[in-house]
C-alpha cells in the first residue's frame, strides 16, 4: 500500500516539482506528512466525537437522552451534528485577552497543552508495521511529552493574571506531578515485563492470548496506570482542577472562544492517548483476544480471518472501551476531595506500584510461565 | 483488626467503585424518562394557572360585574379596573389590563371572582417580545377567552365538587 501511494502519487509530483539534488528530501518531507494527516485528521475528529459521546453516555445513565437536535439536512441523526455547530459557535466566538494578562504567554498556553497530546501519538503503533515514528525509546517520549503537558496548564494559570486561574492552575499542576510518579513507576513496570522501550515491541511481547497480555502479570499496575491517567486528564472524579462552585472553571477561567476550545481538545486527546496506550500497554493493542482460542487455521481464512485476527480494529475497540470507561467513570463517582487526592496518588498508588514493581521483576527472573518463559 | 483489614481489602480492591459503576451501568440502559417538549407533552392539571381569560355568559354578555375583588386581591398589583355604567344601567368595566410582567400566576383572582368571569386556562405557550407585549387589555382578555371557553367550561365542571 504505502510501496503504491510512494511510487505512483509522490514520487512523480516530486519529480515535476523539485529540483533532482532534493528529491530524496522532498519525497520523504511528503511521505511524513501524509502520515500525520493520515494519523491527526481522524484523531480531531474523535475529539470532537468523544464530547459528543460523552453528552450522550452520561445523559443515558442519567435517565436522559442527550444531544439529539443538531443533525445535518434538515434532519437530526441523532444530534450527530451537536460537535460541528460546537466547533463553529467556538471558532467565530470572540477570543478576550485580559487587560492584566502576559499576553504572549496567554496565546502560547493553550498550544503549549495542545501540541504534546498531539505529538504523542507519532509512537502510537496501530500495527505491526502501522506506526509513524518507530523508535526505540518510544515510551520514554510518551512520558515525556504526557509531562510537558503540565506547563500548558500552569502557564494558563501565571498568564491570566487572575486568582482563579492560578489557583486552579495550581491544584491542577500538583495533582498532575503526583500522579506522573505512579504513571511513570506503572511503565517502568511494562518496561520490566517487556524488555523494550519500543512500543511495537512491547505489543509482541504480549503475543500469545488474552492471558499473555501484561493485564495480567502487572494488574495492579494496570489499574493504577488507568486510575493515573484519569488524574492525569483532570477527569472527574479527579477534577477538582475545575471545582465550579470553588474556582469556576480552573486554570481556564480567563479563556473563550477558540482559545478555551484548545485547553478543551487537548483534554479530550490526552483521554483518548491514556486510552490507547492502556490498551497498548495492558491489553495488547492490535492483538486479537481469539488469538490462542481459535485454531490458527481460523485466521488464514479470507474476509473473517481479517476481521478475527490481530489488526487495528482490535485497537480501536480496546481504546474505544477505555475512552467509554472515562465517560463511565465521570457519570458515577463524586469529586475527590483535594487532601484524598493526595492521599491516593503518594500513599497508595506509588507504594503499590513500587512493590509491585519488585513482583513484576521476580516473574521476570525466574522465568515465570506463561507470561514470561 | 479484622474489620479494618476487611476495609483495606475492599478498598484496595475496588469493591464499593464496582457496585457503583455496576448501578449507572444499569441505568445506561433503564428507559430514558426525557419528554421531547415541543413534539411530546406532560399532561396538564385542570388546575394548571396559565394565561389569564375573561369570559362570557352562554348569551355572549361579558361576566365581569367590574366589583375590583380581583383588583383587590392581586398581590401583585398586575390588575388594573375602571368601570362605568353602561347605558342599560349595568356597571360594566371600561378597562382591564392585567400586566402580564408582573403577574405572578397566583390564581388569587380567580378565586375572588364572584362571578368565574376571569380565570387562568391552560394556555403556556406564549410570549412578548417587547415589555408592552405582556399588557393584556380587556379586548385580548376576551378573545382568549372566546377561544378557551370550551376547554375553560369543562375545568370548571370537572372541579365543582371541590371548589
Amino acid at each position: 500500500m504505502m510501496e503504491w501511494i510512494r511510487s505512483n502519487l509522490i514520487m512523480p509530483s516530486v519529480e515535476q516539482l523539485f529540483p533532482l539534488a532534493m528529491h530524496a528530501y522532498a519525497a520523504l518531507t511528503i511521505e511524513v506528512v501524509l502520515k500525520i494527516l493520515v494519523i491527526l485528521v481522524p484523531v480531531l475528529f474523535t475529539v470532537a466525537y468523544l464530547t459528543y459521546a460523552e453528552r450522550k453516555v452520561i445523559g443515558y445513565i442519567q435517565g436522559r437522552i442527550g444531544p439529539n437536535r443538531v443533525g445535518f439536512f434538515g434532519l437530526s441523526f441523532w444530534g450527530l451534528g451537536q460537535p460541528i455547530a460546537d466547533a463553529f459557535k467556538l471558532i467565530f466566538k470572540e477570543i478576550i485577552v485580559p487587560s492584566g494578562s502576559n499576553k504572549a504567554l496567554f496565546i502560547i498556553a493553550p498550544v503549549l497543552s495542545f501540541a504534546p497530546s498531539i505529538a504523542a501519538w507519532a509512537v502510537i503503533p496501530f500495527g505491526d508495521t502501522l506506526v509513524l515514528a518507530d523508535i526505540n525509546a518510544g515510551l520514554l517520549y510518551v512520558l515525556a511529552l504526557t509531562s510537558l503537558a503540565v506547563y500548558g496548564v500552569i502557564v494558563a494559570g501565571w498568564a491570566s493574571n487572575s486568582k482563579y486561574a492560578f489557583l486552579g492552575a495550581m491544584r491542577s499542576v500538583a495533582q498532575i506531578i503526583s500522579y506522573e510518579i505512579a504513571m511513570g513507576f506503572a511503565l517502568v513496570g511494562v518496561l520490566v515485563a517487556a524488555g523494550s522501550l519500543n512500543l511495537g515491541d512491547i505489543v509482541n511481547a504480549q503475543s500469545g492470548s488474552v492471558i499473555h497480555w501484561f493485564w495480567l502479570p502487572l494488574l495492579p499496575l494496570a489499574v493504577v496506570y488507568f486510575i493515573s491517567g484519569v488524574a492525569e486528564t483532570n477527569r472527574a472524579p479527579f477534577d477538582v482542577a475545575e471545582g465550579e462552585s470553588e474556582i469556576v472553571a480552573g486554570f481556564h477561567v480567563d479563556y473563550g472562544g477558540m482559545a478555551f476550545s484548545v485547553f478543551f481538545m487537548a483534554e479530550y486527546a490526552n483521554m483518548i492517548i491514556i486510552a490507547i496506550l492502556t490498551s497498548v500497554m495492558f491489553f495488547g493493542g492490535w492483538l486479537s483476544p481469539l488469538q490462542g482460542i481459535l485454531p490458527e487455521a481460523v485466521f488464514e481464512v479470507p474476509g473473517i480471518g481479517i476481521l478475527l485476527g490481530e489488526g487495528i480494529h482490535w485497537l480501536l475497540i480496546k481504546t474505544s472501551f477505555f475512552l467509554f470507561m472515562f465517560l463511565w467513570l465521570r457519570a458515577t463517582f463524586p469529586r475527590y476531595r483535594y487532601d484524598q487526592i493526595m492521599r491516593l496518588g503518594w500513599k497508595i498508588f506509588i507504594p503499590i506500584t513500587i512493590v509491585w514493581l519488585v513482583v513484576a521483576s521476580v516473574l521476570v527472573v525466574m522465568n515465570i510461565p506463561p507470561w514470561f518463559a | 483488626m479484622i474489620k479494618s483489614t476487611a476495609r483495606y481489602i475492599k478498598s484496595l480492591f475496588l469493591l464499593e467503585l464496582i457496585k457503583g459503576l455496576r448501578v449507572t451501568g444499569r441505568y445506561l440502559f433503564k428507559k430514558k424518562i426525557t419528554v421531547q417538549y415541543p413534539e411530546e407533552k406532560t399532561p396538564q392539571s385542570q388546575r394548571f394557572r396559565g394565561l389569564h381569560a375573561l369570559r362570557r355568559y352562554a348569551n355572549g354578555e361579558e361576566r365581569c360585574i367590574a366589583c375590583k375583588l380581583c383588583e383587590a386581591v392581586c398581590p401583585a398589583c398586575a390588575i388594573t379596573i375602571e368601570s362605568e355604567e353602561r347605558e342599560d344601567g349595568s356597571r360594566r368595566t371600561t378597562r382591564y389590563d392585567i400586566d402580564l410582567s408582573k403577574c405572578i400566576y397566583c390564581g388569587f383572582c380567580e378565586e375572588s371572582c364572584p362571578v368565574d368571569s376571569i380565570v387562568e386556562t391552560r394556555i403556556f405557550e406564549y410570549h412578548g417580545e417587547k415589555r408592552s407585549d405582556l399588557l393584556m387589555t380587556k379586548q385580548m382578555l376576551l378573545e382568549v377567552g372566546d377561544q378557551a371557553e370550551e376547554q375553560i367550561a369543562k375545568d370548571r365542571a370537572e372541579e365543582a365538587p371541590y371548589r
